[in-house]
């Protein structure tokens, strides 16, 4: 379980680097996103992946899911989230305002 | 427990939120901003007193005790850095009150400016590692609306790369904090630094480690600066000056934190690459600065090298050099603020940033004139003023270790940082006056002096009377050389669990 994790998060990351990595200025917010998944399964692998326990301790159980990641990942969607749709009007307003989404058309002049 | 330890984190947040209700109401929002900070700039006064008396004061959120709740954790180097940002905070809010312009200040800009210094403090303040990476993120989320506020081409354009660079290295910190809890199941720091001494630092935590070290760099702009001089150049005066003062300040503080409190096991690794990555922010930020004619890059790349010399502070890992990058913070967030702001001011006033286009401002302005003469000498840390203390005690801590490469580097690029200033100085308030003052592009006022007068008085006050605060200072480097003063007032006596 813990390997295929490991795999599919790597594929992500993947990805996303390779997103970021290109001129389209929509391109790389889907990376930043895709990549923030994967970290969000990173730390859901971290944290032990078991299965059929309660995320409590009991007096009979003797199996329990640790339930900190999943509190770690909740907060970082949510913030994931304010933070991409930011991102996404902030880049709507740039095309708007500039007339280009294409990153080396966003470099700048030396003389300005 | 002491529950006064959250309010500087809260008080922020709450009168932000009041001010979103009132959004016309500008002169509402300026009286409960001031307020705020006053407030806060208070409570960290009486925060200092009561950890002078009674140790670091601590509260766990809830009353869940650590290493399970969040632990909210004061302790005087926290303290200090409280004071000093709600000071400079108060000025840069008085300066914007003239310079902001009617629009910005209709659009959320105080409560904007609010969040970001709840998140600052919220992660001066924070025991938790996650926490910190809330209280990060409420800083940076309002540090991306207050440099795109305004939405001129310049800004949208440099936002977007500020943003894109803040994204992946906050995903990078996720990883990184995954990575540590993976291996010692917590992140409460001081349970983390526990852990780590038990387990003992091998190669694995040292890489995480460096994977933190990368993280934080980003955000102080430690080695990777590539992003500041672009985004620190365009947004208005007021929020230049609180970026410059505040934000790589708090990244500085995350480092100090986790190599002093929880990796500090391996310094001859660890801090050795923090100290050659310190040389070389300082010789690649004082030639930028050298090399530009233009006051704004010139202030940006001083920002760098400032944070290259106070990480020279945490390389040498002595008490003489831990002391010493604390006066230099308390120093380098004042005078960059002032600094900025004077900068500030002759951009308002001639229109053009470009040295070369500017001349002869002392005819028109001898006040502030001189009191850029002042910012500058104490930038370059010439005595009697605030800068001067901390670089002695930096270089006499690099000295002790042996690391003489690393005071040398940080003298030599001093002397470039007092060319750079100085560059300034001479070619925008000497020579021949072109400009009359009714040609002038700005003007000066009560509102836009009042806060360079104060910060110059307060950098001259802060180097005659260094002695005032020496106490405050040498508890914080004892608490920081000393971890188990901070596990003790987390976790409590018995740290067996």
């Amino acid at each position: 379980m813990e390997t295929s994790m490991s795999i599919l998060i790597g594929v992500l990351f993947t990805i996303g680097t390779y997103l970021i990595l290109t001129k389209s200025l929509l391109r790389i917010i889907l990376g930043t996103s895709i990549i923030s998944h994967g970290v969000n399964l990173l730390i859901l692998t971290m944290g032990g992946l078991k299965t059929g326990g309660p995320p409590l301790l009991g007096q009979h159980d003797t199996t329990f899911t640790d339930s900190l990641p999943q509190a770690l990942i909740l907060t970082a969607i949510v913030i994931n989230f304010a933070v991409t749709a930011l991102f996404l009007v902030l880049s709507y307003r740039t095309y708007k305002t500039l007339g280009t989404d294409n990153m080396d058309k966003l470099r700048g002049m030396e003389d300005e | 427990m002491n529950n006064t330890v959250i309010l500087p984190m809260i008080i922020p947040v709450i009168a932000g939120l009041i001010m979103v209700i009132f959004r016309k109401n500008i002169r509402l929002q300026r009286l409960l901003s001031i307020f705020a900070i006053l407030a806060v700039g208070g409570v960290s006064i009486s925060l200092m007193n009561q950890i002078r008396n009674e140790g670091i004061q601590t509260l766990q959120a809830g009353g869940w005790e650590a290493p399970y709740g969040i632990t909210i954790v004061a302790d005087m180097f926290s303290a200090i850095l409280l004071l000093t940002t709600s000071i400079v905070a108060l000025f840069c809010l008085i300066f914007a009150f003239s310079s902001i312009g009617r629009e910005r200040e209709e659009h959320y800009f105080y409560p904007m400016f609010l969040f970001l210094i709840s998140g600052v403090c919220g992660s001066f303040l924070t025991g938790d590692l996650f926490n910190l990476f809330v209280c990060f993120e409420v800083m940076l989320i309002s540090s991306y609306v207050l440099i795109s506020l305004g939405g001129t081409k310049l800004q949208l354009r440099e936002s977007i790369k500020y943003i894109l660079i803040n994204v992946i290295s906050s995903s990078l910190f996720l990883l990184a904090i995954a990575y540590l809890y993976a291996i010692t199941g917590t992140l409460n720091l001081a349970h983390l630094s526990l852990r780590v001494a038990e387990a003992g630092q091998d190669g694995l935590m040292t890489t995480v480690a460096f994977l933190f070290l990368i993280v934080f760099s980003m955000k102080a702009a430690l080695f990777l600066f590539f992003w500041l001089p672009g985004s620190y150049s365009v947004p208005p005066i007021a929020v230049a000056a609180i970026f410059a003062a505040l934000l790589t300040k708090v990244g500085i503080y995350a480092i100090f934190r986790l190599f002093t409190l929880v990796f500090y096991h391996e310094p001859e690794i660890t801090h050795l690459v923090i100290g050659i990555l310190g040389a070389i922010t300082m010789v690649l930020g004082a030639i930028g600065a050298v090399a530009y004619w233009d006051i704004k890059k010139i202030l940006t790349y001083n920002v760098i090298v400032g944070v290259g010399f106070i990480i020279a502070g945490l390389a040498s890992f002595t008490s003489m050099g831990m002391m010493g990058a604390i006066y230099y913070l308390i120093h380098d967030m004042l005078i960059k603020a002032l600094i900025f702001l004077l900068g500030g001011m002759i951009i308002h006033l001639t229109g053009t940033s470009k040295l070369k286009e500017i001349s002869g401002l002392i005819r028109n302005h001898p006040y502030l004139g001189w009191m850029f003469f002042v910012a500058a000498l104490s930038l370059a840390g010439i005595p009697p003023l605030s800068g001067f203390l901390g670089k002695v005690f930096i270089t006499r801590g690099t000295f002790e270790t042996g690391s003489y490469w690393l005071g040398a580097i940080g003298l030599i690029t001093s002397l470039m940082v007092l060319y750079s200033i100085m560059k300034i100085f001479m070619n925008s308030f000497w020579g021949e006056t072109y400009i009359s003052k009714d040609m002038e592009k700005g003007t000066t006022n009560v509102s836009t002096m009042l806060p360079i007068g104060c910060l110059t008085a307060l950098t001259i006050a802060l180097g005659l009377g260094a002695e005032g605060i020496h106490e405050y200072v040498q508890i914080a480097t004892e608490s920081m050389l000393n971890p188990i003063m901070y596990i003790e007032a987390v976790i409590g006596e018995d740290p067996i669990r």
